[in-house]
């Protein structure tokens, strides 16, 4: 996925196969198929198109990894929205009056 | 017979005074999980209370009890004989019984479902942007200060940032992780999921939503204490007060608005109010007193709903 983000263009399946045995120094290759299922697992999950037109068929990140930062962001750091509920988080809704509370503790800390 | 009214006293009871004093209570926060239990069984006793009402009321004509009468009411709508027009309201109280149940029912499926769909697709994007790390978390390149926990059916995921590794310091580390782990293995997921199920189907209700938020607060609590244990208390107030007073920024106007109907105060002032030797939590016979309470109030309405068919059985 790194790969695909890293590129401006897309990549077909073999692209990313070398480009993966030469990050990798221990000299294996991952298997063409390997490469493939992988990346239709992406594209089912909507991360990666595909550019049928050509042969062989070329893969793109469907949004850059910015953006996906800023949705998983949006997620956690979000407001009381419907979407967050499922994350617990350590501190979640910081109101005003809580944020002035604890800078005067931490001045006293 | 005196079924109905006394379920229907107790779903008064339960819909309103008693939620809204133990929201009040000044205990609950001495004793989280007491509290927890408490509002579980309220919730619980609540929903069958008020089906319970409607269904004896509405099957009082055709019986005497509960089976007696619902064996009446079959063989009446079998025989195709019309409903007489003194039973009307009974037979509108049965219809309004079914609906609430599959009412309630269907939204829990529906909560489940839908926070199951939004854990899998939040776990399919943290897969791809964080890294593990050797102790068991993942991390994510973010300055800002975030931990969380994404809780699974089979697998919890807990997350921090590069921001949080920053800011904290060996021990508060901990006491965060601590924290989340807790989360984890008392299996708070659950336990919100319900409250966020009810609310789901009482949007109108004040309580619901009121219900929702203490538990929540209290859920927190219980992670608070679960970290003191393996943590001192000033390590973790450090880290609530480091972590909050970084966020301050990030929608807390829009937040005020919202949460100013609950009376409740502030989450963050509470937990680390509470975070000092001098709010000791209440002694234990009080403790296994409020459980056992919580345990009886759940077994009032089915005891009223089966008591009249276990007497007639007896007789």
């Amino acid at each position: 996925m790194d790969l695909l983000w890293a590129s401006d263009e897309s990549l077909s399946a073999y692209d990313i196969q070398a480009a993966l045995a030469g990050a990798d120094d221990s000299g294996r290759t991952l298997a063409a198929t390997t490469v493939l299922t992988v990346l239709a697992r992406l594209e089912a999950k909507a991360f990666v198109e595909r550019e049928r037109s050509t042969r062989p068929h070329r893969y793109r990140a469907a949004a850059s990894r910015e953006e996906h930062m800023a949705d998983l962001m949006h997620e956690v750091l979000g407001g009381a929205s419907d979407r967050t509920a499922v994350l617990e988080r350590f501190v979640g809704q910081v109101s005003a009056e809580d944020a002035a509370q604890l800078r005067r503790l931490l001045s006293g800390l | 017979m005196l079924a109905p009214g006394l379920l229907a006293a107790l779903a008064v009871l339960l819909a309103w005074p008693v939620p809204l004093l133990l929201s009040r209570a000044k205990w609950t926060h001495r004793s989280p999980a007491a509290a927890l239990v408490v509002w579980q069984a309220i919730a619980i006793a609540g929903g069958l209370s008020m089906i319970g009402a409607l269904l004896t009321f509405g099957l009082a004509p055709f019986g005497e009890h509960l089976v007696s009468g619902a064996i009446g009411f079959v063989t009446t709508v079998g025989s195709g004989e019309p409903v007489q027009p003194n039973e009307l309201w009974n037979v509108l109280a049965l219809c309004a019984a079914a609906l609430l149940t599959a009412h309630l029912l269907l939204n829990l499926v529906l909560t489940v479902v839908r926070s199951e769909r939004q854990r899998r697709r939040h776990a399919e994007l943290l897969m791809l942007l964080s890294s593990p790390m050797p102790s068991g978390y993942r991390l994510i390149d973010t300055p800002a200060p975030i931990a969380y926990c994404l809780p699974g059916a089979l697998r919890s995921v807990t997350v921090v940032s590069a921001g949080l590794i920053e800011l904290l310091d060996e021990p508060a580390m901990r006491a965060v992780i601590e924290h989340e782990k807790a989360h984890v293995r008392q299996r708070h997921d659950v336990v919100l999921v319900l409250f966020r199920a009810w609310h789901a189907s009482l949007p109108w209700f004040p309580i619901a939503y009121r219900a929702q938020r203490e538990v929540a607060l209290l859920i927190e609590l219980l992670a608070d204490d679960y970290a003191r244990k393996s943590v001192h208390d000033a390590v973790l107030e450090g880290a609530i007060a480091r972590v909050g007073a970084g966020r301050d920024d990030t929608g807390a106007a829009s937040a005020s608005g919202e949460w100013a109907d609950a009376a409740s105060p502030d989450t963050l002032t509470v937990r680390v109010s509470r975070l000092n030797p001098q709010v000791s939590a209440l002694p234990p016979a009080v403790e296994a007193t409020i459980v056992a309470a919580a345990v009886l109030l759940l077994a009032i309405p089915p005891v009223l709903l089966l008591m009249p068919t276990a007497l007639a059985m007896v007789r």
